[in-house]
């Protein structure tokens, strides 16, 4: 039996060496005989080699130099054209590139032909020597001896208790990060009874008269313009595609009878998948593609999900019209907009 | 006379008749050219235009869209051949047929473009014909087409709203599901681009003019002749695909390069 655990592998028994009964040993090839290089033997091209390495530094520095002319030269106001702006895009660009690249170059150059390159062998560390495992497991054996913590169990358990305490700190700081957690706010939208269907990005209320067939509205509630907080917030949740098909096309499911107008329909553009905005609108073949992922809903059996890892349908926008004949919102969104949640339920 | 038969076999001789000729049929198509567009401004049609534009019809796009345009019956598998034109105006003809996608050449997710088959004088009396059966939108008018009273940023907001999601945000088009495609709009005149907002050719949604207004569709031509024109700011655009094409010369030619000096670094200096 051997002992895994102490002295060399070829000698602890564990492992056996070929040739074992040889005195013959592999021998150290060595290493290759040094070949001087064009520099070190010729003082012409020793010469050339510094200058080389001299020009790849001035074209750093001309690099530089041609950054500050760009940086400083070219002022920027509302009235500069964009071919300027193109041309200084440029000049930062070559400048930054060139300083760079040109004392990069140089350095590795000047290493390779100029400083000296004769080999080195250096001998690798005996691995793990027996006496430094002991030192190291003497100390440790030393520090819980003298610290006294398998003598002292409250101290040992309070100093446990601390350590876990502490960290739930950074807990609550970064839970604070989401600004509010309550989960309802993932299920209302700016949506309600009676609020008009808005042009995107306008916001002037739409007729139902203007919604020819196979036209493709983008939509957003009345009202989101004049918000002065959270508007791209209040956005993201409320942005709807209104289209109008056919109504014999129309797939209806019971209790969603009165959702359409004349066949107008009103779609959340939001993806139930990660949120991306569902708006490739095929209006021959009446599907609705994501550009993310290329979940296709039907729009004819109520934006079902035919093709794509979405898991749900996009939720239907319950719309009428009003005594003007402008479209307006029934209700709110019957389910939660965009992807899933963990409170969704 | 004498000098002129003297020099007719001179070496040059040839080549000299060859420019000549070249330059008079040159100089009588511009001539043509101009009589045509200058005809092709006017919108309002002739009884001979539709009588004409009829004609046209009959022979090249009754196979598909029926006599008289009412679309042709179902087939084997209940595909519609071609559909009914009554009422799709003739800004939908200029728009196909302008474009070379009329006739379409064979059948598929799409119609193609391809070279135009047909001059703008027949154009011209297709639209006519097409616009007498029923009424739709008409060819647009010079003054919605000027683009230099339109402002590119608004057309710019307008375009990002309602077609970059299918047309790319810099319009270099993009896939749509089954084989279809929104194309890319380079190089696609302001007059085409208006009539298919109007139209809604194939799988495009229409955007009449309550959705954006005929000064909305100038705007986003504006911003598209812009955009085309000042090219792409932040040098070589590979295509305006994104990370596709930006993705894949990195990892060729940027890797290329990182072997390269790899090879270089580790290289002894002769």
């Amino acid at each position: 039996m051997g002992d895994h655990s102490h002295g060399d592998p070829n000698t602890s028994g564990t492992v056996a060496t070929a040739g074992q009964a040889e005195v013959e040993k592999f021998q150290d090839p060595g290493l290759p005989p040094h070949r001087p290089r064009l520099a070190d033997k010729d003082p012409r091209a020793e010469k050339r080699a510094e200058r080389q390495v001299a020009i790849l530094f001035a074209i750093s520095m001309l690099g530089t130099l041609l950054f500050f002319v760009g940086y400083f030269a070219i002022q920027l106001d509302e009235t500069t054209a964009i071919s300027t702006l193109r041309l200084q895009n440029l000049l930062l660009g070559m400048g930054t590139a060139f300083a760079m690249f040109g004392i990069g170059i140089g350095i590795v150059h000047w290493a390779k032909t100029l400083m000296p390159d004769h080999e080195v062998a250096e001998e690798r560390h005996e691995i793990r020597p027996e006496e430094d495992r002991q030192v190291a497991e003497k100390m440790i054996g030393q520090i819980l001896d003298e610290s006294g913590i398998k003598r002292r169990p409250l101290i040992r358990n309070t100093l446990i208790g601390a350590g876990v305490l502490a960290i739930l700190p950074a807990i609550g700081i970064f839970r604070d990060l989401s600004q509010n957690l309550n989960p309802d706010i993932l299920r209302q939208t700016m949506w309600a009874k009676g609020v008009r269907l808005a042009r995107d990005p306008e916001g002037t209320p739409i007729k139902a008269a203007d919604v020819t067939m196979g036209s493709a509205f983008h939509v957003i509630p009345e009202g989101l313009n004049d918000l002065h907080e959270g508007k791209l917030e209040a956005k993201a949740k409320a942005v709807v595609l209104l289209m109008r098909l056919d109504p014999a096309d129309l797939n209806i499911s019971p209790g969603r009878e009165d959702w359409n107008y004349n066949g107008i329909v009103a779609y959340s553009k939001i993806c139930t998948h990660v949120g991306c905005p569902v708006a490739l609108y095929e209006q021959q073949t009446h599907h609705l593609l994501c550009p993310c992922h290329q979940s296709t809903f039907d729009l004819t059996h109520e934006c079902k999900v035919i093709f794509g890892p979405a898991a749900r349908p996009l939720p239907q926008l319950p719309i009428t019209v009003d005594s003007e004949g402008y479209l307006v919102a029934q209700s709110d969104f019957h389910s939660p907009v965009g992807p899933s949640f963990w409170e969704r339920g | 006379m004498k000098a002129l038969s003297q020099r007719r076999r001179h070496p040059l001789a040839a080549i000299a008749l060859l420019l000549l000729g070249l330059l008079v049929t040159g100089g009588l198509y511009a001539v043509a050219g101009t009589v045509n567009e200058a005809k092709a401004q006017t919108t309002t049609y002739s009884a001979q235009d539709v009588e004409q534009g009829e004609k046209l019809f009959v022979a090249n796009c009754a196979t598909c869209h029926g006599i008289n345009a009412v679309g042709a019956e179902p087939g084997a598998h209940g595909f519609q051949a071609g559909p009914s034109l009554i009422g799709v105006g003739a800004a939908a003809v200029d728009f196909q047929v302008g474009t070379g996608r009329m006739p379409m050449q064979m059948s598929g997710p799409q119609a193609q473009v391809k070279p135009k088959q047909f001059d703008e004088e027949q154009t011209r009396q297709l639209a006519a014909y097409v616009a007498s059966l029923g009424a739709g939108p008409a060819v647009p008018s010079e003054e919605v087409l000027d683009t230099t009273k339109g402002n590119a940023a608004k057309g710019g907001e307008l375009f990002r709203t309602n077609c970059a999601m299918c047309h790319n945000a810099a319009a270099a088009g993009g896939a749509l599901t089954r084989g279809k495609f929104a194309p890319a709009l380079g190089g696609v005149t302001g007059e085409h681009i208006y009539e298919a907002m109007v139209t809604g050719p194939q799988n495009m949604p229409v955007f009449n003019d309550a959705n954006i207004s005929p000064e909305g569709k100038r705007d986003i031509i504006t911003f598209l002749h812009t955009i085309e024109e000042q090219g792409s700011p932040g040098g070589a655009a590979l295509g305006s695909l994104g990370p596709v094409s930006e993705g894949l010369l990195l990892w060729t030619g940027g890797l290329a390069v990182i072997i390269g000096f790899t090879i270089w670094l580790t290289q002894r200096s002769s």
